[in-house]
C-alpha cells in the first residue's frame, strides 16, 4: 500500500462530515450486500474443474450432452456451465472463495473427495440426506461410493461420479530396448528400481520413472506419488491400519519407518536422475505434459499414475492415440518387500456437491438426477476412464469391454486404499509435499525431511499427533 | 466563495462548504481503501481458514508469533531483501541513470530505439514479462542456446540460481520507469552550470559527482521509493517464472503470504504476513524520506 491519504488541514469540520457520510453510506452499502443479484430461479449453475489442456474437454462435452438432456426434460429451466481452468490446487482455492458467499456461489460443484470433509466443517455444503432418500438409483451406488462423501456427522454430502486406482503405466518399446519383459509384473520396490535403472543404462534420452513429487504437483504427489509407496510399507500392511491416521487414538501419525522408507524411494528416484529433470518433476503442468506428450511420445519409461490416463487420449480428445493399449503395459504397483497382499493401490476420485449457499439446491439435485442415471454414468465412466461406483453399470459387459485397462484397473479396486479423509487432511498433504519436494531437490536428507514432517503435522492438525 | 464585507459567515458554516468537495473522494477512499486495510487488519489477528474450519476466533499476536518462529517466513524476509537490494536499488536505479545518462549523448535514432526497447519491456504485462523470461531461462531456453553457441556450459538457471533469475527479470522489466524519471531529471539541470564546471576543468566523473548527482537528488530519493515499493510487491513474474521454488529459493514474501493464505488455506496467518510485509515497506519509506530530508 502506498500512503495516498491528502494531508487534511481542516481536521474538525473534515471528521465531522466524513462521519456523517458514512452514516449515510453504509446502509446502502449493506442494503446492497443483502439483495444481493441472487441467481434466476430457473437456471442451475454448475462448476467444474476445466482441464488446463486446451485440447482436452472430456467433461465440458459430457456437461454440454446432459445439460441438453435435462433442459429439454425440463421446459423452461436452463443450465449454466462455469468452468473454473486451473491446476487442481487453484481449483480447490477458487472453489471454497466462490462458496463463502450466496452471491458467487454456485447450485453445483465438483469437489474432490479428499478436500470434501475439510469443505463440510466449514459449512460449505448441504446435507443430501433428504433427496438420496427420494432417489431410487442411489441404491445402486456401492458401498464405498456411498460412504465417500459421508461426513462425521452421518451425514452424506456429495455424490460420487466414479472413483479411480493407480498403478504402473510402462511403454513396451522402451522395455523391449532395455530387455525387459514385455509382461512385467514387479514384485517388490527394488524390482521397481532395478527395471528404472535398466532403462537409464540401456534406453540414453527418455526418462526411465516418473514418480510425481513436491508441491507444485499438489495432491497427485502425494496420492499417486507418495501414498502408492507409504501404503506398500511393512507397518501399513502388516496390522492393515492406515499409516498416516491412527483410528484409535484419533490422532495422525508421526515418525514411522514406512513414512521414511517412502520417502528414501522417492530421494533414490531423483538422486540416482531415475525421474524427470527436477525442475520438470516440480513444474505444475508435469501431469498434464505426462498425459499429453511423454507417455504417446515414447519418452518415459515407468509412470505411477492413475487409471484415467486414455480419458486424454479417447476420440475427440486432440491427441488421439487409438492404440495406446499396444504401446503401453500395465502392472500393479508392488508392496515394498513384496509382502502380503502383494499389490497396492489408492482409490480416491470426485463427488457432485451442493453448496450451503445454494439459492436452487432442488434443481440442482434434479441436474444430478439427470447426470447419475444408468445411461449417462455409463458414458461418463468410459470417456472420462473413471471405475464405475454404480453396481448396474459394473456388470454392464458392454462398459467393461468399453476400453482396454477398464478390466485391469477395476481388478484393484480389491486392493485399494482410501485416504483419511478428515478435515485436517489437505494440510496434512501438503506437508508430504513439501517433505517429498525437499527430498527431491536434495535439501534435505530423508531424516531432516521426516522431521520437518513431523513439525508441520503437529501444527497441521493442532497437536493430534502420536508417535508410533 | 466571495467573502461580503461586513458579514462574515459563520466559521462552522465556512468550514463545512469548503470541505463538501472533497467529500465524495473521501468517501470513496475511506470505502475502498481504508476499508479493506481495517478488514484485512482484523482478519489477521483471527485464525480464519480457508476450509477445514467451523468457526474463526480471534487469536491475538499468534499469527505473528508464528510467523517469527517459523524458517519460511524468515527465508521469505531475506530473500525479499535480496530482491529488492539486487533488482530495484542495484538494478533498475543504476541501469535506469546509466542508459538516461548515456541516451543524452546518443544519436536521435539510437535514442529512439533504446528508448522504445526498454519501454516495450515496461509496458509488457506483467505475465507476459514473466513467461518471457521463463522461456529465456528455462532448460531449453534462449539463454541456454546462446550458451551453447558459444560453447559454454549450460544450466538450468531457474532451477540452480533462481533468486537471480527473477531479479534479472524484474531489471529486465522496470530499468525503463528508472530511466524515464532519470530523463527527466537530468532535463532539468540548467546547461550553464554543467558548462561552468567543464570549463573550469571539471571531467565527466566529477561532474558527475558534484553536478549531476547533488542536482537530481530528489528524483533518485522519490525513485527508490517508488521502484522499492514496486518491487516488494512483484508477485506475477515470480509466480510464472518459478512458482516461488524450487524448494522455496525464490520465494518471497509475496508469495509466501499467497501459499500460505490460498494454498494451505490460512488466511488469517497470509494476512498477517501482508501486515508484516506493509511494515518493511514502511522502513523503506521511512529511510528514503530521511535521506531526502538531510540537505547536502
Amino acid at each position: 500500500m502506498r500512503p495516498t491519504a491528502p494531508p487534511n488541514r481542516r481536521r474538525s469540520p473534515l471528521r465531522l462530515l466524513l462521519a456523517g457520510a458514512l452514516a449515510i453510506a453504509a446502509p446502502g452499502v449493506l442494503a446492497a450486500c443483502g439483495s444481493g443479484s441472487g441467481s434466476d430461479p430457473d437456471t442451475v449453475e454448475v462448476s467444474y474443474k476445466q482441464s488446463t489442456d486446451n485440447s482436452v474437454r472430456v467433461m465440458d462435452t459430457f456437461l454440454g450432452d446432459v445439460k441438453k438432456q435435462f433442459e429439454k426434460a425440463n421446459p423452461g429451466k436452463k443450465v449454466k456451465l462455469v468452468p473454473i481452468k486451473a491446476p487442481d490446487s487453484e481449483y480447490y482455492t477458487k472453489v471454497q472463495q466462490m462458496l463463502r458467499s450466496p452471491k458467487t456461489a454456485p447450485d453445483l460443484v465438483y469437489e474432490d473427495t479428499f478436500l470434501i470433509n475439510s469443505d463440510i466443517t466449514s459449512g460449505y455444503l448441504r446435507p443430501l440426506d433428504d433427496y438420496l432418500a427420494d432417489w431410487k438409483d442411489w441404491d445402486r451406488f456401492i458401498g464405498t461410493a456411498r460412504a465417500a462423501a459421508k461426513a462425521e456427522d452421518g451425514k452424506t454430502y456429495g455424490v460420487p461420479d466414479g472413483t479411480d486406482t493407480r498403478g504402473l503405466w510402462f511403454d513396451r518399446k522402451i522395455f523391449a530396448k532395455a530387455g525387459l519383459p514385455a509382461d512385467w509384473q514387479p514384485r517388490t520396490w527394488d524390482d521397481v528400481l532395478s527395471a528404472a535403472r535398466a532403462i537409464k543404462r540401456k534406453v540414453p534420452g527418455v526418462i526411465p520413472l516418473n514418480v510425481y513429487t513436491g508441491k507444485p504437483a499438489g495432491e497427485a504427489a502425494t496420492m499417486q506419488g507418495f501414498e502408492m509407496l507409504l501404503y506398500g510399507t511393512d507397518g501399513a500392511t502388516d496390522d492393515g491400519g492406515d499409516p498416516l491416521y491412527d483410528e484409535k487414538s484419533k490422532k495422525w501419525k508421526a515418525g514411522t519407518q514406512g513414512f521414511k522408507d517412502a520417502l528414501a524411494f522417492v530421494e533414490t528416484v531423483y538422486r540416482e536422475k531415475l525421474g524427470p529433470e527436477v525442475s520438470d518433476a516440480l513444474d505444475p503442468n508435469i501431469a498434464t505434459r505426462v498425459r499429453g506428450e511423454l507417455l504417446p511420445e515414447g519418452r518415459l519409461g515407468i509412470n505411477l499414475d492413475g487409471s484415467w490416463l486414455p480419458q486424454d487420449w479417447l476420440p475427440g480428445s486432440g491427441h488421439e492415440w487409438p492404440d495406446w493399449s499396444e504401446k503401453l503395459g500395465l502392472a500393479a504397483m508392488p508392496t515394498q518387500h513384496g509382502q502380503a497382499p502383494g499389490k497396492v493401490s489408492m482409490s480416491g476420485g470426485w463427488t457432485w456437491a451442493i453448496p450451503a449457499k445454494a439459492a436452487n439446491p432442488d434443481l440442482a439435485f434434479a441436474f444430478i438426477k439427470t447426470m447419475q442415471s444408468k445411461a449417462n454414468a455409463q458414458k461418463w465412466y468410459i470417456a472420462n476412464s473413471g471405475i464405475a461406483v454404480r453396481e448396474d453399470v459394473a456388470e454392464d459387459p458392454a462398459y467393461a469391454k468399453a476400453q482396454p485397462g477398464i478390466e485391469f484397473f477395476t481388478d484393484l479396486v480389491a486392493h485399494t486404499h482410501y485416504r483419511p479423509a478428515y478435515p485436517a487432511y489437505p494440510k496434512v498433504s501438503t506437508a508430504i509435499q513439501e517433505a517429498m519436494e525437499s527430498v527431491t531437490t536434495g535439501d534435505a536428507s530423508v531424516a531432516e525431511a521426516a522431521k520437518n514432517y513431523d513439525e508441520e503435522l503437529a501444527a497441521a492438525t493442532d497437536d493430534q499427533v502420536t508417535r508410533g | 466563495m466571495t467573502r461580503r464585507p461586513g458579514r462574515p459567515p459563520h466559521p462552522a458554516l465556512r468550514s463545512l462548504t469548503r470541505a463538501l468537495p472533497v467529500t465524495p473522494a473521501t468517501v470513496l477512499l475511506l470505502l475502498f481503501l481504508a476499508g479493506p486495510i481495517a478488514y484485512c487488519v482484523s482478519i489477521a489477528f483471527t485464525d480464519l481458514q480457508l476450509t477445514g474450519q467451523a468457526e474463526d476466533s480471534f487469536v491475538g499476536l499468534e499469527n505473528f508469533r508464528t510467523a517469527f518462529g517459523d524458517e519460511a517466513f524468515r527465508n521469505a524476509v531475506w530473500l525479499t531483501l535480496v530482491f529488492t537490494v539486487v533488482s530495484a536499488l542495484l538494478g533498475q536505479n543504476t541501469l535506469g541513470l546509466a542508459l538516461a545518462a548515456l541516451m543524452r549523448r546518443a544519436s536521435k535514432p539510437v535514442r529512439t530505439l533504446v528508448g522504445g526497447i526498454v519501454v516495450t519491456a515496461w509496458v509488457l504485462p506483467e505475465v507476459v514479462a514473466g513467461f518471457l523470461l521463463y522461456a529465456f531461462f528455462r532448460r531449453e531456453g534462449t539463454l541456454n542456446a546462446v550458451l551453447d553457441w558459444l560453447g559454454l556450459p549450460t544450466q538450468n538457471w531457474l532451477y540452480t540460481l533462481p533468486i537471480l533469475a527473477v531479479s534479472f527479470a524484474n531489471v529486465w522489466r522496470g530499468t525503463a520507469f528508472s530511466m524515464l524519471v532519470y530523463s527527466a531529471a537530468l532535463d532539468e539541470i540548467p546547461k550553464e552550470i554543467t558548462e561552468a564546471a567543464e570549463v573550469d576543468g571539471a571531467g565527466g566523473r566529477r561532474r558527475l559527482w558534484h553536478i549531476t548527482l547533488p542536482m537530481i537528488r530528489r528524483s533518485i530519493g522519490t525513485n527508490l521509493m517508488l521502484i522499492t515499493l514496486q518491487t516488494l510487491s512483484v508477485f506475477g513474474l515470480i509466480w510464472v517464472m518459478t512458482r516461488g521454488g524450487p524448494g522455496g529459493r525464490s520465494q518471497t514474501l509475496p508469495l509466501f503470504m499467497y501459499e500460505e493464505a490460498f494454498q494451505k488455506s490460512m488466511i488469517g496467518y497470509g494476512t498477517a504476513v501482508a501486515l508484516l510485509l506493509l511494515v518493511v515497506g514502511s522502513l523503506f519509506s521511512v529511510v528514503y524520506l530521511r535521506l531526502l530530508r538531510t540537505e547536502v
